[in-house]
């Protein structure tokens, strides 16, 4: 009798046992094909341009149409595009969020309108985005093809990921922070400012570097609107190439620019790590001043 | 044990209320009714708090303690859905009126929650976020405020040396410590507690139980326990509410020792006996 219970025992042991094993190789396969397919993609880059890379391909203008001499221009007009787009965009996003997660509640009409209308923005091709910001900052705003009207056409596609992901961020605040706030006699302005900014500073983070990665990725947008010409920029009505442009240009439209569009696009993934891992460090350094001021 | 339930308890002897006892309530509540949307969570709630003592609130999960003391300082403006009706007196002014100052009143009127709540931010940083919030800023004074009340709970002892480290390291006991500290450090005249030791363990629920005992005659005291020993034990009222068609009352207020040794309504007896709840 307990012979038995034990033998029902083990063999319900070892069935759990084969399933756990079935369980770990799914998800290490997973993982593996995952983490296998960015770094061939990054190994493919060095492989293929890093040779490439040098003080002087980083510091030059393109000569021959890109074959030869560097990619300066474009590095500022990338670095510049970027900064149109994430100035407009956090201030407006962080607003956004706030109102959305703070003074619209789940069942409000008006914040369940707002929010599908993101959801759906989110989804929008990015070359409608391109043909809306050429109709609109281009054309009727009459800015031309640059870089202004490249950087607010991005911020207009970033702007849906930036306030989703920070308004999750405001909601994943536990209520009783609120609560003891509110019964400390805080104001609602202090609570959001000392209180629910900080601790929301991880959701703004992941869509920052999201809203980051998808400005900095973008070709369709930025040419209809920010245009192509690949001079340094002189100012901000100036058409600006981006890097993304440019490895699209030299891939596509130049021979023998191969060796150049694999290093350019080295370095616009050097570039994007670079700038997520600053932006990361800050906020986890105001996060940081923030919690323990004296 | 004799008859648990005394209905109809023989006259015996009773002190006539505490000596602590002000003539004038601090607060007093009329006719007081919460709804939240469809649900009415307590009515017809008319109560006198009095100056200085502690008032327990006994009675079972659901009916409107915790809601009723949400009411006091105004915190059901923030709970969604919540209707307040009938008066709420403080002084000579009705505290629903628009023109109360809810902010200074949440300052007079501190709360402690019965999870202890700091905020993620340094103990000091805990303290300090309130006091300048009431325009405290000079920082020899927002110091000595910290350290006396810090002192006023015990606390300062055990965590001088730590001010600026995180107050969720802090034990249960310990963070619920720091959560009077700092409606303390605001100079309230009441405070409303939320079953403040239910969620911590016997030793650290014995410090704070004593602590509130140190506090009366200081402080206006209004408690909810679902522990009737610790009525018993600290409070100079108690207060009985209960669930009857769908809603919260308020059953019987007395003196807790008239309350427990002979309360008048027989629902009041049998649930300080143990025979109900």
């Amino acid at each position: 009798m307990i012979e038995s219970a034990r033998l029902r025992f083990s063999a319900a042991r070892s069935r759990s046992g084969f399933a756990d094993g079935v369980m770990a190789v799914v998800v290490w396969a997973s993982v593996l094909l995952v983490t296998g397919v960015f770094a061939w993609l990054l190994f493919d880059l060095v492989w293929s341009g890093g040779g490439k890379i040098s003080w002087a391909f980083l510091t030059e203008a393109p000569r021959n149409a890109g074959r030869a001499g560097g990619i300066a221009p474009m590095i500022v007009s990338t670095l510049l595009i970027l900064s149109v787009a994430m100035s407009v965009s956090l201030p407006i996003g962080l607003g956004s969020a706030v109102l959305l997660s703070e003074f619209a509640p789940p069942a409000n009409l008006f914040g369940r309108f707002v929010r599908r209308s993101l959801d759906v923005l989110a989804g929008v091709p990015s070359i409608v985005f391109g043909l809306f910001g050429n109709a609109f900052f281009c054309i009727y705003l009459k800015m031309g093809f640059s870089i202004l009207s490249g950087g607010l056409t991005l911020a207009c596609m970033v702007l849906p990921i930036l306030i989703r992901s920070t308004e999750e961020g405001f909601r994943s605040v536990p209520q009783e922070y609120r609560t003891s706030a509110a019964a400390l006699g805080l104001s609602r302005t202090s609570t959001l400012w000392h209180l629910l900014l900080p601790a929301a500073v991880p959701g703004l983070m992941v869509g920052l570097i999201l809203g980051i990665g998808r400005a900095m990725a973008e070709t369709a947008v930025l040419i209809f609107t920010s245009g192509y010409v690949d001079r340094m920029p002189e100012s901000l009505m100036d058409s600006g190439r981006s890097l993304s442009i440019h490895v699209f240009d030299l891939s596509m439209n130049v021979s023998g620019g191969d060796a150049n569009a694999y290093a350019t696009a080295l370095v616009l993934v050097a570039l994007l790590l670079l700038i997520n891992t600053v932006a990361m460090r800050l906020s986890e350094r105001w996060v940081h001043a923030k919690r323990s001021t004296t | 044990m004799s008859d648990p339930i005394r209905i109809a308890a023989p006259e015996i002897p009773l002190a006539c209320g505490p000596a602590c006892c002000g003539p004038v309530p601090f607060v007093r509540t009329e006719n007081l009714r919460l709804d939240y949307g469809e649900k009415t969570a307590f009515e017809d709630v008319s109560l006198d708090i009095c100056a200085g003592c502690i008032t327990a609130l006994v009675g079972p999960s659901g009916c409107g303690k915790t809601s009723f003391l949400s009411c006091l300082n105004r915190l059901t403006d923030i709970l969604p859905g919540a209707r307040v009706s009938g008066r709420i007196m403080m002084g000579a002014q009705d505290i629903r009126s628009p023109k109360t100052d809810v902010i200074d009143l949440r300052r007079r009127v501190g709360m402690i929650f019965q999870k202890p709540n700091p905020f993620p931010l340094s103990i000091w940083r805990n303290m300090e976020l309130p006091l300048r919030e009431h325009g405290a800023s000079a920082k020899p004074e927002l110091a000595a405020t910290i350290e006396t009340a810090l002192r006023d709970v015990g606390l300062w002892d055990e965590v001088k040396d730590r001010l600026h480290k995180n107050a969720l390291a802090l034990s249960g006991g310990q963070q619920q410590r720091l959560c009077i500290a700092r409606a303390l450090a605001l100079k309230p005249k009441a405070l409303l507690m939320d079953e403040p030791c239910s969620a911590l363990d016997p030793i650290s629920s014995g410090i704070v139980e004593d602590l509130i005992v140190s506090m009366r005659h200081r402080f206006t005291i209004l408690i909810v326990t679902h522990n009737l020993a610790q009525a018993r034990r600290i409070a100079d009222f108690t207060a009985l509410f209960w669930i009857q068609d769908g809603s919260g009352r308020l059953i019987e207020k007395n003196s807790t020792q008239q309350m427990f040794e002979s309360p008048q309504n027989p629902l009041t007896a049998a649930y300080v006996s143990g025979m109900r709840g």
